[in-house]
């Protein structure tokens, strides 16, 4: 089956390019990595049916905090030696195997099921080819009074001290 | 056998698992808070994976709510984060961790 198979080409690349991001010597590729697995994620997203994620996706991981992560890199370059590991390197490897079986244990042995019940969802049946996917759904979600609109106010809210937040850290205060 | 929620969370899993081990390890800030970016599209994955699968044939939408959250939090995360990198950088000339232990005990 065609998705399987993206999900299988998605997954490798996906956490080729995470090990790439933790083991590669040079800042600057590790970001070029790391912007590379944004996209591998917003690709398994659409396997999901969440069409508009992946738009988000794309566009705020990899456009936005990817150059944000790359200005970062530019602006520090003469301080960094690379990027190299502390004296926990064999430690953390041991604590983030242990870590990882214990996930993928309790992951796999939960019984998942759960009933529907009055959340809101769409029928994968409702979604026809070139038709407007679940957008209009999420937005009601997000919008609608009974919905998820307290949260959607509050988080614009902090995206506002967030920057004014950076503004004010990174000010110099000499001028 | 085809794909499922199983692997999608596992995969999850993985990005996550190697998210810490990096956020652990490194003697980058800038690296540092790159890896917590990767564990933060772990956790994503999970949760569009659960809207999708965790009941059949039909598309839960308030996992992909939480998502576009998790995305808001991220992203002034990363500003907010930078901006102290940034600030103790034209400071203290490092962006390693360990040279910036002022307020450790």
């Amino acid at each position: 089956m065609a998705l399987d198979v993206a999900f299988w080409i998605l997954a490798v690349v996906s956490v080729a390019s995470a090990l790439a991001v933790v083991f590669l010597k040079d800042v600057f590729r590790v970001a070029l990595f790391l912007v590379l697995c944004f996209f591998t994620v917003a690709g398994i997203y659409v396997t999901l049916n969440a069409d508009f994620l992946a738009a988000v996706q794309v566009l705020v991981y990899v456009g936005a905090v990817g150059i944000l992560l790359i200005f970062a890199i530019l602006f520090t370059r003469d301080a960094q030696h690379g990027s190299l590991f502390n004296r926990l390197k064999y430690p953390a490897l041991l604590f983030a195997v242990v870590l990882l079986g214990t996930m993928i244990y309790s992951m796999t042995a939960t019984d998942w099921s759960v009933t529907l019940g009055a959340k809101a969802h769409v029928p994968i049946a409702d979604l026809q080819p070139g038709g407007t996917g679940l957008t209009g759904s999420l937005g009601a979600a997000l919008f609608n009074e009974d919905g998820f609109l307290l949260p959607v106010e509050i988080a614009g809210l902090m995206l506002l001290a967030a920057v004014l937040g950076g503004i004010v850290i990174m000010r110099d205060k000499d001028k | 056998m085809s794909v499922g929620l199983e692997h999608y969370l596992v995969l999850a899993s993985v990005l996550f698992c190697i998210g810490v081990y990096g956020a652990l390890t490194k003697r980058n800030a800038v690296v540092i808070l790159m890896c917590i970016e990767l564990m933060l599209n772990a956790v994503n994955i999970a949760l569009v994976a659960f809207s999708r699968y965790l009941v059949p044939d039909v598309v839960l939408i308030s996992g992909q709510v939480f998502v576009i959250f998790v995305l808001v939090v991220a992203a002034a995360e990363a500003t907010v984060g930078l901006a102290i990198i940034m600030a103790i950088y034209r400071n203290r000339r490092s962006v390693d961790p360990k040279d910036n232990d002022l307020m450790k005990g």
